[in-house]
């Protein structure tokens, strides 16, 4: 079922010669044509998120010749981003990544509008944001995002391609088709914080983002012209260790809060609390009764002699590039080998960056251990302080 | 009745990283009984504390979810597969792992 045509823009549009040429590979297909092509030029699409997701997804829309193309992120491109981030090159660290995305695919294609958002998605923005949009595309990286999104394509009527990703695993789908299921049909709730971790803790492989992401701008050519199968009603899930396609089946849920029978969401709300962040750290500062200790501390303490058990909460894998010679309990593995551990000692736990050690503190501090302290800032903060010859990851 | 479980990425450090269990299993929930019997850590996240399914987490036979069958009780047959499916949102730094204790 196409996009109603009432939503595309009035105007009439057409081809110049300058497209016709473009978009020849397109046009000498019966199932695009000029039809479709127009129907391409016509239509608004919303990128949220220019990173490893939105990479693939811009550059192919903007190939595809959708008309116009808005980008919006908030962040900055960092160096980590270069191994999955393909609009991004060396230069452009440091950059507002929707002005160096706006900029990389306005070479690729100056026939289309793209505008650039520099700005975070609120309940106070999305939805005059999403107004003018046809199509809403989630490449973002966090669970209150992607509440906000479904919410507001929910209650404009908008669709939304929907795209995530974790270390070799994707799904994609489309909610908020009409008469299919929305996100919150299949997960009416967050998991708690912390409980998935982030590419950053649990790591990504560089391709995946650009498989999936490659399969949301195809599901959006294909809403735009009409084409085919969406995936509405269908999550794809991507093994790429194994190689393995899967598809479940979606349903709309009776039940569902936002788009059910009996909604009780009718506009959009705190995001952060609903996925209980409000209140957590997001930096790597630690939280209050965890103890901690600074790099340089922590190596003026050793440098006097003290008998001190460095504990690295680390994995096995991290521990390899770069570490303090410490004992490595993994995290996830600190409950069932507390036991090599041993009370009456003074213990300094650290991690690559600080938080996963203030968990094992934590967790170490309610299993009676008195004498223990978080190394601020983990191993990173210990090369950027004390020994710039540990790299950094 | 042979099952085989699929573990999602996110699950398999507390499943001994496989990445499916296969078992013999009447009903999808037997199928997990088994599953977290055999990797207790499994259980936590999983199940919340009163033993339901947690929210943020689907369970499929083979390609139905379970909420629009008969939930845990859904009978199994020879060769289905039961698919975990948890929420995944790829990478905010935001995010702390957490230890579920």
């Amino acid at each position: 079922m196409p996009i109603p045509t009432d939503t595309l823009k009035k105007t009439p549009a057409s081809l110049n010669k300058e497209e016709i040429l473009r978009y020849s590979r397109h046009l000498i297909m019966p199932e695009i044509g000029m039809e479709g092509q127009l129907k391409l030029k016509q239509a608004q699409v919303l990128l949220i998120g220019t990173g490893g997701l939105g990479a693939p997804l811009g550059m192919y829309l903007t190939a595809a010749g959708v008309g116009r193309l808005g980008l919006v992120d908030f962040d900055v491109v960092d160096f980590t981003n270069l191994q999955r981030q393909i609009t991004f090159s060396t230069q452009d660290v440091g950059r507002k990544k929707s002005e160096a995305a706006r900029e990389r695919l306005s070479g690729m294609n100056p026939q289309i509008q793209i505008d650039a958002f520099e700005m975070r998605l609120t309940s106070e923005n999305a939805l005059e944001l999403f107004k003018d949009f046809d199509v809403i595309v989630d490449g973002t990286d966090n669970f209150p995002t992607r509440y906000l999104i479904n919410d507001a394509c929910v209650l404009l009527g908008k669709p939304n391609v929907y795209g995530s990703i974790f270390r070799f695993e994707g799904q994609a789908t489309v909610f908020g088709y009409p008469g299919g299921p929305c996100y919150r049909c299949l997960y009416p709730e967050p998991p708690p914080p912390g409980l998935v971790p982030s590419c950053a803790e649990g790591g990504v492989i560089g391709v995946l983002p650009g498989i999936v992401g490659a399969i949301q701008a195809m599901e959006t050519v294909k809403l735009i012209l009409g084409a085919g199968d969406p995936l509405a009603g269908r999550l794809l899930l991507f093994d790429a260790l194994g190689m393995h396609f899967r598809e479940v089946k979606l349903r709309k849920n009776p039940a569902c809060q936002l788009c059910g029978e009996h909604r009780t969401i009718t506009k959009l709300i705190d995001y952060e609390e609903f996925c209980g962040i409000r209140g957590e750290e997001t930096t790597v500062a630690v939280t209050a009764g965890i103890p901690e200790v600074t790099p340089r501390e922590f190596k003026a303490r050793l440098d006097r002699g003290d008998d001190l058990f460095i504990l690295d909460v680390r994995e096995p894998h991290e521990y390899q590039i770069c570490n303090l010679k410490g004992h490595l309990i993994p995290l996830g593995d600190l409950p069932k080998r507390v036991s090599e551990l041993d009370t009456s000692r003074e213990i300094v736990a650290h991690c690559r960056s600080g938080k996963r050690s203030a968990d094992a503190v934590e967790f170490l501090q309610k299993a009676g251990f008195r004498k223990i302290w978080n190394l601020k800032g983990g191993i990173l903060a210990w090369s950027d302080e004390v020994d710039p010859t540990v790299p950094k990851y | 009745m042979p099952v085989k479980v699929i573990v999602p990425t996110p699950l398999r450090r507390f499943a001994a990283e496989r990445s499916s269990v296969e078992c013999e299993a009447a009903t999808v929930g037997d199928a997990l009984r088994q599953l977290t019997t055999s990797y207790r850590e499994l259980k936590k996240h999983l199940y919340t504390d009163d033993g339901r399914i947690r929210s943020f987490v689907n369970v499929y036979l083979n390609d139905d979810d379970i909420r629009f069958l008969k939930q845990e009780q859904t009978r199994t047959k020879d060769g289905d597969t039961i698919t975990i499916v948890p929420s995944i949102a790829g990478g905010a730094d935001a995010a702390r792992l957490r230890l579920i204790v």
